[in-house]
């Protein structure tokens, strides 16, 4: 890919964009995306825009592709079709360590730390992109304090709402624009979810912005500025939280509007 | 009294291993790749030593200031053009892959530097040694071996703990795709790491021709001592590697005093010792078995 065809798609991206865009125009823009698993096509021609410090919740039935969008977003899965489009640059075809450095960031499902290393070293580790910020190792172990008295224990030995603060804070260290959480309340218990939570609405009031997959319907309606649903690979409803109501949400969830919404 | 000797010099022996071994324990320990052509890397590095010692007429120590940074970028090339597209292919590739690397080195340096053995000059500390009393002496240069192998294996040690590449490292063994979610360039940290073991190897090789003399085949017998040391020392621990070096020294200077035969034996018996130890140790089923059956 030439940077001279970059900068030419971004122009015209760019005047597109005013009329679908969501008001300041989009930090992040999926344009007709396509993600498969070998012969499985996980993401059917997703067309998507979050807005700088937005937060944008993906909800939907387990295979509806969420995770997979998340990580096509965050450079694990390379697109099939489609772009990418961050902050006006294309990063379809860009790496996910080089994406880290534009300032996307992914909290796996699953949490995903390095077993062998302390907590401080799991977050330490998470500096190699070397982008600036306010995001520093006393930050994290501020906004997390439970993690703080942990910091020289092996990840391993961590509990699992410990484990997924260490998570959060690893990815807040690389000092995102957009952070990408995956499922973050996948086998907690319900206070270490709460506690997380908590956290959550702290970094979404500072402006963070944040596209997050979340299987509890309530906690998304409720944390999120808009919901998109997706289901069998496509978004088939979405909009701000105040437009949606509960049994919309729950009928795209199920396929029940799925006719209407795909034609 | 001549079985302490031996012990001394076992463990003398046992800082040249662990200095073999350690650009071995890097890559196969902490990157799970086997490198065969470990031992044929060194080799180069001694072949190098040789080519600057002969037509530059410099001492075999100085040759190594060339010879080490052209190690590093050997390394780093050999990682980003055919180990990391093996690694690619799975665990096992990259065994194939040094195989075949290890062959070609060898018949390489058949090719420019003949069949014939070749030594490199250690120097005024080559012969001096220290008279402890009649029975034992210690010659200086296996000192100054086990030294550099005792600062590198700390300085490995150090680097892996305490630096941002070290961490970047040992992030990316444990699990690449997540280290490149949070900013690491896991192909650019394990070509460092590789230049790194690579160097490591160019410096053993450049002792070991100064310790005794070679030919271009005598890559795959280094190797073969350099992955015991490794592996009894336990894969992973890069203090072990030093202690397993030793143990293997020790064991072959105390079988060479049975038979002289028995140089190479014992060290190998040990090592299949503590691996038959070893894994018994891991699968309690097994030890149970064996107690039924004992």
């Amino acid at each position: 890919m030439s940077r001279r065809l970059d900068g030419g798609e971004q122009g015209s991206g760019g005047a597109g964009l005013a009329g679908a865009g969501a008001g300041s125009g989009a930090l992040l823009r999926l344009e007709e995306l396509d993600v498969r698993h070998g012969l499985l096509q996980a993401v059917r021609n997703v067309s998507l825009e979050v807005a700088e410090g937005e937060t944008l919740a993906l909800v939907g039935a387990n295979g509806a592709g969420k995770s997979t969008l998340l990580r096509a977003i965050a450079g694990a899965h390379r697109p099939a079709a489609g772009r990418i489009v961050f902050d006006g640059r294309e990063i379809t075809a860009m790496a996910a360590h080089r994406r880290v450095k534009t300032g996307i960031v992914l909290v796996p499902e699953g949490r995903r730390l390095f077993p062998n290393l302390t907590v401080e070293e799991n977050l330490r580790v998470a500096r190699a992109s070397g982008r600036g910020g306010s995001w520093s190792l006393n930050e994290v172990f501020e906004a997390f304090p439970l993690i703080e008295p942990l910091r020289r224990k092996r990840a391993a030995s961590l509990s699992g709402g410990e484990q997924q603060a260490t998570a959060i804070g690893r990815a807040l260290m690389t000092n995102p624009r957009l952070l990408l959480l995956d499922e973050v309340s996948l086998g907690l218990a319900p206070i270490a979810v709460e506690g997380v939570y908590r956290s959550l609405r702290r970094l979404i009031e500072g402006g963070t912005t944040i596209v997050l997959v979340e299987q509890d319907l309530a906690r998304a309606m409720s944390v999120a500025d808009r919901i998109a649903c997706m289901l069998e690979g496509r978004i088939v409803l979405e909009g701000a939280r105040g437009e949606l109501t509960r049994e919309q949400v729950t009928d795209a969830y199920f396929g029940l509007r799925r006719q209407e919404a795909t034609a | 009294m001549s079985w302490v000797a031996d012990v001394v010099h076992g463990i003398l022996l046992g800082g040249f291993y662990a200095l073999l071994a350690s650009g071995l324990a890097l890559m196969f320990g902490v990157m799970r790749i086997i490198n065969l052509a470990h031992g044929s890397l060194a080799l180069i590095g001694a072949y190098m030593a040789l080519l600057l010692t002969e037509h530059l007429h410099i001492s075999t120590y100085l040759a190594l200031a060339p010879v080490l940074p052209g190690a590093l970028v050997v390394g780093y090339l050999l990682q980003r053009t055919m180990l990391e597209r093996s690694l690619r292919a799975g665990q096992l590739v990259p065994l194939l892959t040094t195989f075949g690397l290890l062959i070609v080195i060898a018949n390489l340096l058949q090719q420019f530097f003949s069949p014939d053995v070749h030594s490199l000059d250690a120097g005024r500390i080559g012969p001096a040694s220290w008279h402890v009393s009649s029975t034992l002496s210690i010659p200086w240069f296996d000192v100054l071996t086990l030294a550099i192998a005792f600062t590198v294996l700390g300085g490995l040690q150090l680097v892996l703990r305490f630096t941002q590449l070290g961490r970047e490292l040992r992030a990316t063994a444990e699990d690449p795709d997540t280290a490149e979610l949070v900013g690491v360039n896991a192909r650019a940290v394990y070509a460092r790491a590789t230049a790194i073991a690579v160097a490591i190897a160019a410096l053993a090789g450049v002792f070991y021709g100064m310790r005794s003399a070679f030919d271009p085949n005598a890559g795959a017998n280094e190797l073969l001592y350099a992955f015991e040391a490794v592996v009894i020392g336990g894969i992973g621990s890069l203090w072990g590697t030093l202690g397993g070096g030793i143990v293997l020294g020790v064991s072959q200077e105390l079988g060479a005093q049975i038979n002289q035969e028995y140089f190479a034996l014992a060290g190998h018996v040990v090592f299949l010792a503590v691996l038959v130890a070893r894994s018994a140790a891991q699968a309690p089923r097994i030890r149970y078995t064996l107690r039924r059956f004992a």
